[in-house]
């Protein structure tokens, strides 16, 4: 077949000082066929994101495109003149960025939005473009396609939002379209609608694309080939199932490697597991209600966290899951006292730990340790790595001098960098580096108890399992428990001894992390679970096809006052009960509590189907 | 913009970022740094060079031309003009030097106390500055100094408290951004107090947008004092300062002497310098901000 796009010795190079450029894309050549779906993957910095934007002959600021050629059905979009280029970018090919949210302007109606490509290029008038969009809604499985171009971008969740940039992206018609990392920001079980949506109309429209993204996993769905990208050079390129299951290259093998499988009951080891239950708790939160606002009667303005229970053992590690906005990190927050609760109470070993930090001694704000999701700005910019890590040296322990400097050279060995960083400023280390630094400040304070907040999630997924290892080896050797807050059930499933599910503020499920995934558990655990891509072709297929039969899944999260959280999307509710009556605890086995209306059996029945 | 193009910049900025001087001024800067930093030594050495004593009547001729004697001629009661202009130099900038100070310390402290202490803390300071800031400078300036009388400590009080209330927009605005930095609440959670993370982790954030603003403010006390010495109500004569010599010598235009126009010249150069040094530096930040953002 005729390629729609062939780029040849591709080269991209960054400015690094006046007059001096450095290539971050070094000699690369492919093409797409029509209809075609490329992924482009790799760690960051790999240059993935500037090889996909060259295909719409742009260059960052900062950046250009040194030499190579790029045809767009046959002209070479580096000739063309800036009024040329700009009628090609948007009419023939478009592109779609990671953040809708940052795509949108809350200002404008979505409909506005989404047809004003299409209008200003000329392509169709407002009333072809506006029911070309109601059409597309339709097709991306939006609710209320004729209405939803009059609302606004903050009236529809995220997940809306980003199948919207892609009827932003598809309303003119394109022949060629760059997705970026457009599901990476959303939950599981977002990103699958997200997902199916996108592969259903890529396939209606015949438009072929240029998809990139880190995760492998999310290629296997939606990719016919893939291109490895690692430091600017083409590692490998190749049919999806090739690339899948026969690897040629060493890098590619690496990066299958480092995806954590999908959670089983089998995998783990039992025996640690159990033996983690029977340790002493180190932090209880009991009946713990926290949000925001003006707190009357034990109730905040804004509710985040309802009435939650939950137990940390000494030398264990309690998962806490959850999609964004379910009240993880408030809890976090609540235990390490940055929020005081509005009712309920937390306990440190077995006395009270108080609620506001002012009250608490210096001694327990040392035991618990929190660490925040993104390094960036967990670290102050203005101080030395040196100093950040040995703060709490001097805080806690009054270290000073060549005694502190020793210590914080130990503790940046622990998390395996070098001592010389110590000199450093933060914006002189990579993200990964930045995270083991915020852990080696964390550790230096010598704690019982860290809160990890997503730690992982904004880091690649090599880099991302490293940091795995190494806060699995810190617990092996200093004997620190962990509550470790991820969105991302696989990586909680590899580490945690006990896992908690929340919704909407509410615990619906914990306990053993064998018995959660190996037992009947409840039905957003299950959503959850099932959520989770696995790294094989069809796969979103086969989910889609279960999920078709399940109405209701894809409505949005609701805080409930009565009754389960869960019930407006859950496929098995019970009309009458679920929504009026608090759900009762079922026990699987001790120390697995599920909070649902249904019996056992019935949860395993439902799995069975699901 | 993806996570992937900043790593990829960020490394190979890396080697270059160490050996980078942290500001360097482009000519137009260098002018403004050429023109401040003459005016400093003024202030300094002025008044031990200068010829004759500032309040001699050196001259009998009133307005007397520029000689050889009287390098800038004489003022209206023949007093030699240069000698003024060294010694007013050093009160003139003295004097807005340290009401800019005042205005720093008063409106930074008050600013960070009420971005960080918040509800009716930050109600009380603020509404106090909102009053403050309905009434034009110069008839505040001319009510407090008709009520309290002229004197130097007056002069500089009202002039810095007067800058504070921008300044503490300013800061109030910077702290209330920078306290939700995660590293600010890895701070609380660690136990540190008021003093130290206001020191320690906000204000070495906040340093940049705040020199810059210093320059200004600065500009605008020179102005300032200078404007009211210059309606009688700042410095009193005999006492050199640049708006006392201005306003003094006025009458002089009519004759076509320069004696008016040396101090104001002296007032216009030095404000002129230290706007290049403000606005180049704000163009390079800008322009790093920018490089920062893409």
């Amino acid at each position: 077949m005729e390629s729609l796009l062939r780029v040849e010795n591709l080269r991209v190079e960054a400015k690094v000082a006046p007059e001096r450029y450095a290539a971050i894309v070094k000699d690369v050549s492919f093409s797409i066929a029509p209809g075609e779906v490329l992924a482009l993957i790799g760690e960051s910095g790999s240059g993935k994101t500037t090889v996909a934007l060259s295909a719409l002959g742009y260059s960052r600021p900062g950046c250009r495109i040194a030499s190579g050629r790029i045809f767009l059905d046959g002209t070479d979009v580096l000739t063309l003149d800036r009024e040329t280029l700009r009628k090609l970018r948007g009419r023939r090919v478009s592109y779609l960025a990671q953040s809708a949210a940052a795509t949108f302007n809350p200002a404008l109606t979505i409909g506005e939005q989404v047809t004003e490509s299409a209008v200003l290029h000329g392509v169709m008038d407002r009333e072809a473009a506006d029911a070309r969009a109601v059409d597309l809604y339709r097709r991306l499985d939006l609710p209320d396609a004729e209405n939803l171009g009059r609302r606004y971008p903050h009236q529809v969740s995220g997940g809306q939002l980003q199948r919207l940039m892609a009827a932003m992206a598809l309303c003119s018609g394109p022949e060629l379209m760059v997705l970026d990392e457009p599901t990476t920001a959303l939950d599981v079980t977002t990103q699958i609608e997200v997902l199916g949506a996108f592969k259903d109309i890529i396939r209606d429209q015949q438009t072929a694309a240029i998809y990139v993204t880190h995760d492998l996993a999310v290629v296997a769905q939606v990719a016919d080939r893939i291109l490895v990208l690692r430091g600017g050079d083409v590692m490998e390129i190749g049919d999806t199932a090739q690339i899948l299951n026969q690897p040629a290259n060493e890098y590619t093998r690496k990066l299958m490697a480092a995806i954590r499988p999908p959670p089983s009951a089998t995998g783990g080891d039992l025996d640690a597991e159990d033996a983690a239950q029977r340790q002493p708790p180190v932090i209880q939160v009991k009946d713990v209600t926290a949000g925001y606002g003006r707190v009357t009667n034990g109730k905040p303005a804004t509710t985040v966290l309802r009435d939650v229970n939950a137990t940390v053992n000494d030398r264990s590690v309690l998962g806490v899951i959850g999609e964004s906005g379910c009240g993880k990190s408030t809890l976090a927050r609540v235990i390490a006292g940055l929020l005081p609760a509005a009712k309920g109470e937390l306990f440190l070993d077995d006395h009270k730990l108080e609620e506001r930090l002012a009250d608490r001694s210096l001694e327990e704000l040392q035991r618990v340790q929190i660490v925040f999701q993104m390094a960036d700005v967990a670290l102050n910019p203005r101080q030395r790595i040196g100093d950040i890590v040995g703060r709490p040296l001097e805080l806690y322990m009054g270290l000073k001098g060549a005694r502190r400097d020793e210590r914080v050279a130990e503790l940046l060995a622990m998390v395996e960098l070098p001592g010389s960083f110590s000199s450093r400023y933060p914006e002189e280390l990579s993200g990964g580096q930045k995270q083991r630094v915020n852990l080696a400040r964390a550790l230096a304070a010598n704690p019982d108890i860290i809160l990890a907040d997503e730690v992982t999630s904004a880091l690649d997924t090599i880099v991302g399992a490293a940091v795995i290892d190494l806060l699995k080896g810190l617990r092996e050797r200093l004997g620190v428990s962990y509550m470790f807050i991820s969105h991302d059930l696989s990586t909680v499933a590899s580490f945690a001894d006990r896992i908690m599910v929340l919704y909407a503020g509410r615990v619906v499920e914990d306990g053993p992390t064998h018995s959660i995934l190996g037992l009947p558990s409840h039905p957003y655990t299950q959503l959850l679970l099932s959520s989770v891509p696995e790294l094989r072709q069809g796969w979103l297929e086969d989910v889609m096809k279960t999920r078709a039969a399940l109405a209701g899944i894809a409505r949005a999260v609701e805080i409930t006052e009565v009754g389960c959280p869960f019930y407006p999307r859950c496929p098995i509710a019970i009309d009458g009960v679920c929504d009026t009556r608090t759900a009762p605890y079922r026990e699987p086995v001790p120390g697995h509590r599920i909070a649902c209306h249904r019996e056992l059996t019935e949860l395993a029945e439902f799995e069975q189907e699901f | 913009m993806s996570e992937a193009s900043n790593d990829a910049t960020q490394e190979i900025s890396l080697n270059s970022a160490g050996a980078r001087p942290l500001f360097q001024l482009s000519l137009m800067g260098k002018v403004g740094a050429g023109i401040l930093l003459f005016w400093i030594i003024v202030a300094l050495v002025g008044p031990y060079v200068a010829p004759f004593h500032p309040a001699d009547f050196a001259s009998d001729d009133s307005f007397g031309p520029v000689s050889a004697k009287y390098l800038l001629g004489t003022d209206y009661i023949g007093r030699d003009i240069l000698s003024r202009l060294l010694h007013g130099a050093r009160l003139t900038m003295a004097l807005s030097f340290t009401a800019t100070v005042l205005a720093f310390v008063v409106g930074i402290s008050l600013g960070f106390t009420a971005a960080l202490a918040g509800g009716w803390v930050d109600m009380v300071i603020s509404r106090i500055y909102d009053a403050f800031l309905s009434m034009p400078t110069i008839m505040l300036g001319l009510v407090v100094i008709a009520a309290l009388g002229s004197s130097i400590p007056v002069l500089i009080i009202t002039a810095g408290l007067i800058y504070s209330c921008g300044l503490y927009r300013i800061a109030r605005a910077l702290a209330i951004e920078i306290k939700v930095m995660d590293f600010v609440e890895a701070a609380r959670a660690r136990g540190e107090r008021l003093p130290w993370i206001i020191s320690r982790e906000i204000l070495p954030n906040a340093v940049i947008p705040l020199v810059s603003e210093f320059g200004l403010r600065l500009v605008f006390s020179i102005l300032f004092i200078s404007g009211l010495s210059f309606l009688g109500l700042g410095v009193q004569p005999p006492t050199a300062d640049w708006g006392v010599m201005v306003r003094e010598n006025l009458g002089g235009l009519v004759y076509g002497s320069s004696a008016a126009f040396v101090p104001a010249a002296a007032i216009a150069s030095l404000t002129i310098g230290i706007n290049l040094i403000v606005d180049d530096f704000s163009a390079q930040r800008g322009q790093e901000i920018a490089e920062e953002m893409i």
